[in-house]
């Protein structure tokens, strides 16, 4: 089972409200999460498989502040329509079908940000994806992409863009076969004789899911405000859901949904 | 201290035997030779003397100069320097000529020679060695080294008795290559105590005694006016250590007996499972990470097995549309090979799910049980085994509900010494809804989780059972609460199968 760190007091700013200790200790554990224990500031909780939505801290303290009565019932989040097109072609038909994406808008990113987002994507990776097989989330500086986005699939020979940590341009095949991710995650492509990616209409190349992303266009810095999300699979129901789970936590963040 | 008539009662012929020999002899060889006993039961007599008081029993250690396998030569041929210096008597001898004519050992001759040199018995000029003046008189008269060879020659002597000059030669003696040895000797010896003095004046040799009374003497009556010997009920005997079960089988066995009182039947069944029964009719998805080797100990020969038909159809069904159950089922592809594939069990909810298979309607109310081992591939440490004891419980029932479910709980978890039970909410694939079962530790003032439980989904019974029923589960690990009771800190110290800590363990009494 996955474990989420979390700080207790950013919880408890989330949250909205202070409980005691044995209180908080308490509640948690009857929230339907396993509490490992509270050290200080650092609160180490198990979640369980069928609860990926509390995988983030945004998640978690919006179920903590429903279940204490600080603020019950569904929380609604508006999601504005954004215009914006991502074209699925044909040939990822047999290769990777199905994609779900999102744009959210107005987000402040600070170091600490950046590490929560990513720490969400792993933790979703590793579960609910199960280990980006089921499905793979790729988050991107929407000022770095050009609309309309292009899902498809292409010969690994032709394929050639330079990934993330590492310094030159590499094709398909020489990402699985020399790039670190691309090993790790490189049996989830074995056997196709085309690879999936996502390119912008300027052509540059997002990603290769669910493999990694672009160093141009796939890497979000302290500058950026808006992200385009996508989460690539097999089962548009098990993507829609993952999408959501993401970008409920940069609402709560205070970014705005596309 | 008991009377003397009192004591001599209880004497055992051993002890009657060794004791008029006391006031005069005191060490085991002259007591076994007196007595004709043998050491040892002169030994155990004497022991037994001392623990009624008649003697004390000394133990000292001896250091006893004895001679070397070089010692007993010299001790006919005499020592090299003195075969040197008579070689030398006779005529002057090339140096290195001198080890063949005085037929010394070449790993003597240094060391002679410099005893010669020093004493100035010799001379060596331009590689010939010639006897001094100093030397001749040397040869007339005996070392100490010598008449010590000689007194050791004729018996081993005590260390402690050695004159200075005896002492003196036996330590240079010492230092050189197997000529004495000094051997430890453990010399045991009794000394009868003033109560063991007036003992040993009573006439205790005629004192007619028998020891036990036998089968005949019953029938003859022969016991009739005999004198027997009295035994000391209170004297310490050894330790006899008896068969008895295995603490952790202690365990189990309570725990079995707890839930037959409460009329659960046991259930049985395989340790190796087809992962068919012991995941997928429990509704685990073909994708679940328990599933991976790295959790799951899968069987390599025979590592397929055969599904129970009609119902893996069922049980394909539900996993990827629902079937009739109203679930929507995990989509995708159900591998009829993935769930053909040996494992070890890694919960004993495979024997529920085999007993709801095989249950009529008529059967219900039903309550079973089970405790056995199941497994997970966990890397062994203090708190993890790979082998581990689960209590399986099921109650199918249509009244069934999660309260029934908190107080057969309750009522287990309070005979393993755990009165408070609280359960919380929980997620497993199988049940709906499912709730995790922690006690409250006394001691440690916390909770601590025990296991797992739950209302069996629909996904579940319906394909097994072919109705929808309540069907209460839980899964309970054992090893927590044995470990709590036996006081062990290291879960691995359940199975170390150590003779002594098995022994010595206390017994399982709830």
């Amino acid at each position: 089972m996955p474990t989420l760190t979390l700080n207790k007091e950013v919880l408890e700013k989330l949250v909205g409200k202070k409980l005691p200790l044995e209180k908080l200790k308490d509640r948690i554990s009857m929230l339907g999460t396993d509490l490992d224990s509270i050290e200080g500031n650092e609160i180490n909780v198990e979640i369980f498989p069928n609860r990926p939505d509390l995988l983030s801290e945004q998640g978690l303290a919006r179920a903590l502040s429903s279940f204490i009565g600080v603020k019950t019932g569904f929380r609604k989040y508006k999601v504005e329509k954004s215009g914006e097109k991502v074209i699925i072609d044909k040939s990822v038909e047999g290769v990777r079908p199905c994609t779900a994406c999102a744009i959210v808008k107005g987000l402040k990113f600070d170091d600490e940000k950046i590490k929560e987002i990513i720490q969400i994507q792993e933790k979703l990776h590793v579960t609910y994806g199960r280990n980006r097989k089921r499905c793979a989330i790729g988050i991107y500086p929407f000022e770095k992409i050009r609309t309309p986005i292009k899902f498809l699939a292409k010969k690994p020979g032709e394929i050639k863009f330079q990934p993330l940590e590492a310094n030159k341009e590499m094709t398909g095949a020489q990402i699985l076969s020399q790039h670190p991710t691309g090993r790790e995650y490189g049996h989830l492509l074995e056997g196709l004789s085309m690879y999936p990616i996502f390119v912008d209409a300027n052509n540059q190349v997002l990603s290769m899911p669910p493999i990694i992303n672009s160093n141009q266009t796939g890497k979000i810095t302290e500058k950026t405000t808006d992200v385009f999300i996508e989460c690539s699979g097999f089962d548009f129901d098990v993507l829609h859901k993952c999408v959501n789970m993401i970008v409920a936590a940069m609402a709560d963040m205070g970014g705005k949904i596309y | 201290m008991a009377d003397i008539k009192t004591v001599i009662e209880t004497l055992h012929p051993l002890e009657r035997k060794v004791l008029p020999y006391l006031t005069k002899y005191s060490s085991i060889s002259d007591l076994a030779e007196k007595t004709g006993l043998q050491e040892v039961e002169v030994m155990r007599a004497l022991q037994w003397l001392e623990n009624k008081g008649i003697l004390k029993i000394k133990k000292e250690l001896k250091e006893v100069g004895a001679l070397d396998k070089n010692g007993e030569d010299y001790a006919k041929k005499g020592l090299p320097e003195k075969r040197v210096l008579s070689a030398l008597a006779k005529e002057e001898i090339q140096f290195k000529d001198i080890v063949g004519k005085a037929k010394i050992e070449k790993e003597e001759f240094n060391v002679c020679l410099g005893a010669l040199k020093s004493k100035a018995a010799i001379l060596i000029d331009k590689g010939v060695a010639k006897i001094t003046e100093q030397g001749k008189k040397l040869l007339q008269k005996e070392s100490f080294e010598e008449k010590l060879i000689a007194k050791l020659s004729k018996g081993n002597v005590e260390l402690k008795s050695l004159s200075p000059e005896e002492k003196f030669a036996y330590d240079n003696l010492k230092k050189r290559k197997q000529i004495v040895k000094t051997i430890l000797l453990k010399n045991v010896n009794a000394e009868l105590t003033e109560f063991g003095k007036k003992v040993s004046k009573e006439k205790i040799s005629d004192a007619k005694t028998s020891d036990r009374l036998t089968p005949a003497m019953l029938k003859t009556g022969g016991w009739k006016g005999k004198k027997f010997r009295r035994y000391d009920v209170k004297i310490n005997v050894p330790e006899i250590s008896g068969g008895k079960r295995h603490f952790v089988s202690q365990a189990i066995e309570y725990i079995r007996k707890i839930w037959i009182e409460m009329g659960f039947k046991e259930m049985t069944g395989s340790l190796v499972q087809t992962s068919f029964w012991c995941l997928d009719s429990l509704f685990v998805p073909q994708d679940h990470p328990a599933r991976q080797m790295q959790d799951t100990f899968y069987v390599k020969e025979p590592s397929r097995g055969v599904l129970p038909s009609p119902l893996w159809k069922k049980v394909k069904e539900v996993h990827e549309n629902g079937g009739d159950t109203g679930s929507t089922g995990y989509g995708g592809k159900w591998s009829e090979d993935e769930a053909k594939k040996n494992l070890l069990r890694t919960h004993n909810t495979v024997l529920s799910a085999q007993t709801i298979a095989n249950l009529k309607k008529e059967d219900f109310p039903a309550k079973f049980f089970s405790v056995g081992k199941v497994f997970r591939n966990e890397a062994l440490d203090w708190k993890h085994l790979f082998e581990l004891t689960q209590v399986e419980g099921i109650v199918i029932d249509p009244n069934a509900n999660m309260r029934n479910l908190k107080g057969y709980l309750k009522e287990f978890f309070g005979k393993m010494g755990f009165p408070n039970v609280r359960i919380r909410p929980g997620y497993f694939p199988y049940t709906e809804p499912s709730a995790e079962v922690d006690v409250w530790h006394p001691e440690k003032k916390q909770w601590i989780e025990l296991g797992g439980s739950g209302i069996f989904r629909p996904e579940v019974v319906k394909p097994l059972l072919g109705i929808e029923v309540p069907v209460l589960a839980w899964g309970l690990g054992m090893e927590r609460s044995i470990s709590e009771y036996f006081e062990i800190t290291d879960i691995r110290d359940l199975y170390r199968n150590d003779l002594k800590q098995i022994r010595g363990m206390k017994a399982w009494m709830r």
